[in-house]
């Protein structure tokens, strides 16, 4: 068995200081590399709120993270902002592109600010991921002239450009239409499986976690299943 | 180009109206710190070139006399002596010659000229002036007052019995280039001299009273042979007189005063006028500096979703901060090129206003590259501090927040 991407060791998340709500109450989570996995769960489960402290985004109460092989508890926000753009990609709800940048600058945006300016290949590089999600000939459009599921796989090949082994995804079909969603689910896989890449989408729709590898299911701040469909 | 400059100028670029309207505001700040530089700048050169066109910058003289008590007091008798302060009366500096070499090795100066000045009547038939003589070598004396752009009429020739005077005092002594009158001293010393020229300083004092003749006739005239009264002299710096002054009286042991010292008024004038400009300008840059700052707070709370994604890609705190100053800069430093352009034709629009009746304007306007360079520099340092207080704001949003929240 491979060696896990993330472990998740007695995660525990607390909000509030005078009426302190735990919303997670020990979480302990493995991730193998290139698993596809679905998180669904009713609303207030705390799947948002996992996906933000796996994501370097906050901050757990209690308890450990641990990122391809690194511990990310004691680090400062600078080493984790580093860690993030290193190992970890995310595609929005909202496909939060920014709307002052064109497609290509888009998805170019993460290899900026890791290197500080533009160097020789990262426009190929950019474009290639364009072309592999079917919108090279999109790439000198703003942002906000795409349509929403365009804004989506420009969102995801943003995500891939750094080669991350892990791409967080929250309710990443949420806001399309039935036929969007399906096209970005499509690729999502697509890409998953062309660059051995783990998956962890966040989704309320039933349909999109069933053709995932494997679907963990959460209530009340707790992993109540962990089923991996029809794979070793 | 760096990433955060980038992303920097594409944030300017999308603001639009918000953009235009700041750094229209920035524009007219630095419009007016521009031209009122411009303006204050030019009066001053102008009255500073007027005042000192006819003086020297430092004049050189011989020591006042001084009456010490001789008396001494003797056990048991009590002395209160009454000093009476000596009639000063004309003398020569001693040693003029290794004094006049040393001053024109003084850092700093630029020309010194040896003169006789005293006191005599011009006489021409009826007509009696009192006026002050002036004994030069025209060719050291021109490095202190050029006259010849000054001339009226003939040139500034003051050797043998040649003179050169004043347009008030030739209409009325009643002579022109060519004639003949006489110069008198107190002392009963008389000659004639032959007008060689006929100037006019703008001064209509001066104009009546100053009367050039040689060196050596007013020796002669003044009972001086062989000595000269004063040094005059130019520093390669107006406002180095006084140092250069004190430098000289400590040297030599001589009376040297300043064009400072000699017209104080002036001297506070100028000041006073600079610190009010100073004044006007720094509200100014304040008033610059609030609009840049207000502006940016709120494109922070425009941009607060763009600066979480951009964390959430690894975008660095530092990487942020750095996003925000390069737009207050670039704010301040565009402001103040467009702002350059306003106080530059201001500058030229109210020189044109008001000019004298030759249409020369009453003070030319001083628009000095420096000046432009200074504007931009200070309103590029102001962009960047008013910037601060947003970027630290920019830097502590939380991109969960944004993110759980869209």
């Amino acid at each position: 068995m491979a060696e896990p991407l993330v472990v998740l060791d007695g995660l525990t998340k607390s909000f509030g200081t005078e009426i302190v709500t735990e919303v997670l109450h020990g979480i302990d989570l493995e991730v193998l590399p290139a698993e596809f996995t679905a998180l669904v769960g009713p609303s207030g489960s705390g799947k948002s709120t996992l996906l933000n402290l796996l994501g370097l985004l906050d901050r757990p109460t209690s308890g450990r993270i641990v990122l391809a092989g690194r511990d990310t508890t004691p680090l400062t926000d600078d080493e984790r902002s580093a860690v993030r753009g290193r190992t970890l990609g995310f595609v929005f709800q909202f496909h939060h592109l920014l709307p002052e940048f064109t497609a290509l600058e888009n998805v170019m945006m993460p290899m900026l600010a890791a290197r500080g300016r533009e160097e020789k290949g990262m426009r190929e590089r950019a474009l290639s991921l364009l072309e592999e999600i079917g919108l090279a000939d999109r790439a000198s459009y703003r942002a906000t002239k795409l349509s929403g599921g365009q804004q989506q796989r420009v969102a995801v090949a943003r995500a891939l450009v750094l080669e991350p082994p892990l791409v967080l995804a929250d309710e990443p079909t949420g806001n399309l239409d039935t036929e969007s969603g399906a096209q970005v689910f499509e690729l999502l896989r697509r890409v998953s499986a062309l660059h051995r890449t783990a998956f962890l989408v966040v989704t309320h729709d039933e349909r999109i976690a069933a053709r995932c590898d494997r679907v963990l299911t959460m209530v009340d701040g707790r992993i109540r299943s962990d089923v991996r469909n029809g794979r070793p | 180009m760096p990433f955060e400059v980038l992303v920097a100028l594409r944030f300017l670029r999308e603001g639009r109206i918000q953009t235009l309207l700041i750094l229209s505001g920035i524009g007219v700040g630095v419009g007016v710190i521009v031209f009122l530089s411009a303006l204050i700048g030019g009066l001053q050169d102008s009255l500073i070139e007027r005042t000192l066109g006819t003086q020297a910058h430092v004049v050189v003289r011989a020591p006042e006399d001084v009456v010490r008590p001789v008396s001494e007091s003797s056990p048991g008798l009590a002395v209160a002596p009454r000093l009476e302060r000596p009639a000063q009366r004309l003398r020569s500096i001693v040693g003029w010659a290794q004094t006049l070499d040393l001053v024109r090795s003084l850092p700093g100066v630029r020309a010194a000229a040896p003169t006789v000045a005293g006191a005599a009547f011009a006489l021409r038939g009826l007509a009696n002036r009192s006026v002050a003589l002036r004994g030069v070598e025209p060719a050291s004396f021109r490095n202190i007052i050029d006259m010849a752009p000054r001339l009226t009429a003939g040139e500034f020739r003051v050797d043998a019995t040649n003179a050169v005077l004043g347009v008030e005092l030739a209409s009325d002594l009643g002579v022109s280039v060519g004639d003949k009158f006489r110069l008198e001293t107190p002392a009963g010393r008389s000659d004639v001299f032959l007008v060689a020229g006929i100037f006019d300083v703008g001064n209509k004092d001066l104009n009546e009273r100053w009367v050039f003749v040689s060196l050596r006739s007013a020796q002669t005239l003044l009972d001086l042979s062989g000595g000269i009264s004063t040094i005059e002299l130019k520093v390669e710096k107006i406002f180095d007189a006084e140092r250069a002054a004190g430098e000289i009286a400590a040297r030599t042991g001589l009376q040297a005063d300043s064009w400072m010292k000699l017209n104080r008024q002036l001297l506070v004038g100028l000041r006073s006028q600079s610190a009010s400009s100073w004044m006007i300008q720094f509200f100014v840059v304040v008033a610059v500096a609030l609009g840049i700052a207000s502006v940016l707070v709120v494109s922070v709370v425009q941009k607060s979703r763009e600066i979480g994604i951009l964390k959430a890609m690894g975008t660095r705190t530092i990487q942020v901060v750095r996003i925000f100053l390069v737009q207050g800069a670039v704010l301040g430093l565009a402001g103040s090129i467009l702002g350059s352009g306003i106080g530059a034709a201001l500058s030229y629009f109210f020189a044109s206003l008001a000019t004298n009746p030759d249409g020369s304007p009453t003070f030319p306007v001083n628009l000095s590259p420096v000046l432009f360079l200074g504007a931009a520099a200070v309103a590029t340092l102001t962009g960047l501090l008013a910037a601060v207080a947003p970027a630290e704001r920019a830097a502590s949003l939380d991109p969960a927040d944004v993110i759980r929240y869209g």
